[in-house]
């Protein structure tokens, strides 16, 4: 078996990390799966297995070798690192990559940042404020006020997370800081629709895609992960909503 | 309408730099999301319901999306992602939230309803031009093999 299939073991590594990127990054649960038996096959390995739920994969080959496992810790949302690794893939399948070339590629790939710089990913969430705002039929007037709110909420949800790193306290606290920051302006006389202020500026925290993921995980047949995800997505949105009511209770 | 379409054309892209997309495609995430407003608005203004123009909506970003998936050869996750944002019911939530406060339970139930409706309508309308996506592609690739 061994001689037969030399590089078996490389395949499986590759193939899970692979796996392991793209499910970090916020991939589908079927994307991930495609892509690991994608890689398989272009091996020449027909008959590959994978689980995939958000905190982890199993993934077998059909034979002799185990079945290997891998946890999944801590994830974000990087769609360039998604795009790259199914690169990586397409270029495997199309014979333009070597095995050993897609194993250092992939891993210069899982250690590398191409997130945005901070100031600029706090630029696009206040801007997003006020456009939110503006399309949810707000003022003019209360533009200035919610790119404040949205920015400011988003620097606290980003620096608390990296204190604490549990998403929902810090989405929490950033939520009510944006709720206080409405409630000053409105208070104060900058702003005048306090409803619309909060609501254009939580936008940046709302986790979109963590929603249709979910949805499209279940519809797809991927029970488990579908299910985990709509919790998170739902445990997110009562961190948002909590943070919120507090502040909408006191005034 | 012209404010609505700028707005939701720059909240899209900003959406695109916080979920890391990559930087060429941007414009095109703004694009999609554009789209998809444009299209909700619509309907808004000619008083369909919120859940009819939200699937509606969700449908013509999908297939926006699907079509620059394979444009571009890069996973349609970044352009429908960007797209779906502006339609995620965030004010019915909050409103529900602030019903649930002041423990109005009967108005908040009906709001969180409603949002969870559009929710739903959403992923159906992704889900449908999924469907409708493969349905194509088989037919496509199946003349063809009819023809040998």
């Amino acid at each position: 078996m061994e001689n037969r299939f030399p590089q078996t073991y490389e395949v499986i590594e590759l193939c899970l990390l692979a796996g392991k990127i793209m499910l970090q990054c916020g991939a589908e649960t079927y994307r991930v799966e495609d892509t690991m038996s994608r890689i398989a096959a272009s091996f020449g390995i027909p008959q590959s297995h994978s689980y995939v739920t958000p905190t982890g994969i199993i993934f077998s080959i059909d034979g002799t070798e185990p079945a290997k496992f891998m946890r999944i810790s801590e994830r974000t949302t990087d769609l360039y690192k998604v795009t790259l690794v199914n690169g990586v893939s397409r270029k495997l399948s199309s014979g333009e990559m070597t095995l050993e070339q897609a194993l250092i590629r992939l891993k210069e790939i899982q250690d590398a940042d191409f997130t945005f710089p901070i100031y600029q990913q706090i630029i696009a969430a206040s801007i997003s404020s006020g456009c939110f705002l503006m399309m949810f039929l707000g003022q003019w007037s209360d533009f200035i006020p919610a790119v404040i709110a949205g920015g400011l909420g988003f620097v606290c949800f980003v620096y608390i997370h990296q204190i604490l790193k549990v998403r929902f306290f810090s989405e929490f606290v950033a939520s009510l800081v944006i709720g206080l920051i409405a409630f000053l302006f409105v208070k104060i006389g900058v702003g005048t629709q306090l409803d619309k202020i909060i609501i254009g500026s939580v936008m940046p925290l709302v986790p979109g895609l963590l929603i249709t993921n979910a949805v499209r995980d279940l519809m797809a047949g991927h029970l488990v992960s579908g299910l985990s995800k709509g919790a998170d997505a739902f445990l997110t949105a009562c961190a948002i909503g909590t943070g919120i009511a507090v502040v909408v209770a006191f005034y | 309408m012209i404010v609505h379409l700028i707005t939701s054309f720059i909240a899209s892209a900003a959406f695109g730099i916080l979920f890391n997309a990559p930087k060429k495609s941007l414009l095109k995430c703004g694009f999609v999301g554009m789209a998809g407003w444009f299209v909700y608005i619509f309907l808004v203004n000619k008083e369909f319901d919120a859940v009819v123009a939200s699937l509606v909506a969700a449908f013509v970003i999908a297939v926006i999306s699907q079509i620059f998936a394979r444009m571009y050869k890069t996973p349609i996750i970044i352009f429908s992602v960007a797209g779906i944002i502006p339609l995620v019911p965030g004010g019915l939530a909050y409103d529900a939230m602030r019903h649930f406060v002041v423990n109005d339970y009967n108005g908040a139930i009906q709001l969180a309803a409603k949002a969870f409706m559009i929710s739903g309508a959403i992923a159906v309308g992704l889900v449908i031009s999924e469907v409708l996506y493969q349905l194509f592609m088989k037919i496509k690739f199946k003349q063809p093999k009819k023809a040998n």
